[in-house]
């Protein structure tokens, strides 16, 4: 805890150096050509940062953010929800049952193993352009990482808690609300942070096959136009999203495990 | 103590894991309110015998018994203190102990009572919030004793409870073992491997001999007085003599133990 706290400054000022180093470079990189007609970095392929933030500053204003973020919001939230809870379902309920676990273990190996973005355009032709297809894709993503570790973690209960509870009278279903449910807790939260990734790469990739609204969209569009700004300024703004969404559940994280040590190197957590 | 009844029975009890045969033939009977010791070498299958009386491991043939009723599943008159840590970690101290009560029907404000009170007999007064992992080894084994105990059931099952200790906290541990032992007359099974700690505490010393197939080898009657001190007792007449007996023949057992290893070993 102390040695963290006392790096803490020299880890802060490195990173913005860091940071100063690569947006310089980007937008500096034009003005040395290479070669020549050969620009170090080529604007027409990279854009640049003043230029990126110029345009998200006019989508901000004209509320196009506004519009196709929010879509995507809701289905990547809509994905999270629907995925979460299948997968914590049927991860308890296959970790409870040997012989079933057994059955579908082929099956969910094989499933899990197919790149399932493959599955977007017959997801689209499915459920159409509109968010049904998005949340569908994003669905198929989040549920087998929640699944696997709800699995995982009804597996992974330590014998001696499960047979003190069992000693001080827990039934089966005791059992699973004060042993089984909060000793999964952790694993699932963990693969929530995973999910929440995996469930916006659902809705971006869904947009950008074919949809009519948000950031997948957006980008889709700039980069038809070879609008290399318009796709820059796109990722910028999933890039915010991501790490605004990715807090709060840090925050959620932290309420529900309490009871939890705090890990000693939480390196790239913080 | 109460009663002059039995409390546990074990008749001619086997117990198979697979093809290994852990125990065989036990038979051996425990009266209400005694404090019994059952020592063995490493391995005995000591902590199988706990098993068996908590319904935790189905006797393989022979029967089981507490308080004249044949064990079937879990064994709702026997609290077990198990010999890893075992407290529920995603509950804090308070919410840990008033589980035993509140899965065994009383209301949360009664469990709640139970449980502060319990907590204080332990000694761990003022830290019914924090969570496991924010105590020390000793803190915990307290509040695992205040967990089995709260429950007040007739028979106690511990396995090597405070052998992670360091020696002090340890006879401390004890002493209060024996302190709430004496209030609510329960009858106990303490499983150890240490010959001194057994017989501090105990009424009567059952001796296992090496596994597989592990069996009887000694019973012992300790014949200290009580109330007793743990520390104390280690240098009242008797206790020598007692451990001179139970040693002989368990420094044997322990031999046999050894040489079977290293022919194991060597094979």
């Amino acid at each position: 805890m102390s040695g963290r706290g006392r790096l803490r400054l020299p880890v802060l000022g490195v990173q913005i150096g860091i940071l100063v180093v690569v947006i310089g470079f980007w937008e500096l990189g034009r003005r040395v050509t290479v070669g020549e007609d050969r620009f170090l970095v080529d604007p027409f392929f990279w854009s640049r940062p003043s230029r990126i933030l110029a345009r998200d500053l006019q989508w901000l204003q004209d509320g196009t953010i506004a519009r196709n973020a929010g879509v995507t919001l809701y289905e990547a939230a809509a994905a999270f929800v629907l995925g979460v809870a299948a997968g914590v379902v049927v991860g308890f309920l296959l970790g409870r049952s040997d012989f079933w676990a057994r059955v579908f273990s082929p099956y969910i190996q094989v499933a899990n193993a197919l790149p399932r973005l493959i599955f977007a355009p017959i997801l689209i032709l499915i459920f159409g352009l509109d968010e049904r297809s998005k949340i569908a894709l994003g669905f198929s993503l989040v549920f087998f990482i929640v699944f696997f570790n709800a699995f995982q973690g009804v597996r992974d209960v330590d014998r001696n808690v499960l047979n003190n509870a069992r000693m001080l009278g827990a039934g089966e279903g005791q059992l699973t609300r004060h042993v089984l449910l909060p000793s999964a807790m952790s694993w699932i939260l963990t693969s929530l942070h995973t999910s929440v990734g995996f469930a916006m790469v659902g809705a971006v990739v869904g947009e950008f096959i074919g949809a009519s609204r948000g950031l997948g969209y957006v980008i889709a569009r700039a980069d038809g136009n070879l609008d290399a700004t318009g796709v820059w300024a796109g990722m910028a703004v999933l890039c915010v999203v991501v790490v605004v969404v990715e807090l709060a559940i840090t925050r959620i994280e932290s309420r529900l495990v309490r009871w939890k040590p705090q890990p000693a190197g939480e390196l790239l957590a913080a | 103590m109460a009663g002059g009844g039995t409390a546990v029975q074990l008749e001619a009890v086997g117990l198979r894991y697979g093809s290994f045969p852990a125990l065989e033939d036990i038979t051996f009977s425990v009266p209400e309110g005694q404090f019994l010791a059952v020592v063995g070498p490493t391995g005995c299958g000591k902590s199988s015998v706990l098993n068996l009386v908590a319904g935790l491991a189905p006797a393989s043939s022979g029967r089981v018994s507490t308080g004249g009723r044949p064990v079937s599943g879990v064994n709702r008159d026997a609290a077990y203190m198990f010999q890893a840590d075992a407290l529920l970690p995603w509950k804090s101290v308070l919410e840990n102990v008033l589980l035993g009560p509140l899965l065994r029907g009383a209301s949360r404000a009664q469990a709640t009572g139970l449980a502060l009170d319990w907590l204080g007999r332990v000694g761990m007064h003022g830290m019914d919030q924090r969570y496991p992992h924010q105590l020390s080894g000793g803190q915990r084994k307290r509040v695992a004793m205040a967990q089995v105990l709260v429950n007040r059931l007739p028979i106690l099952l511990m396995d090597e409870p405070f052998s992670a200790l360091d020696a002090q906290t340890r006879a401390l541990m004890e002493q209060e073992l024996l302190g709430l032992w004496q209030e609510l007359g329960a009858t106990v099974l303490f499983v150890t491997h240490d010959l001194e700690e057994a017989i501090a505490l105990s009424d009567r010393v059952i001796l296992f001999t090496s596994g597989p197939r592990a069996a009887i080898k000694g019973d012992y009657e300790v014949p200290l007085p009580r109330p007793r001190n743990v520390v104390e007792a280690r240098f009242m007449p008797g206790f020598n003599e007692v451990y001179e007996r139970v040693w002989a023949d368990l420094r044997d057992e322990v031999m046999a133990g050894y040489a079977r290893q290293r022919s194991e070993a060597a094979r």
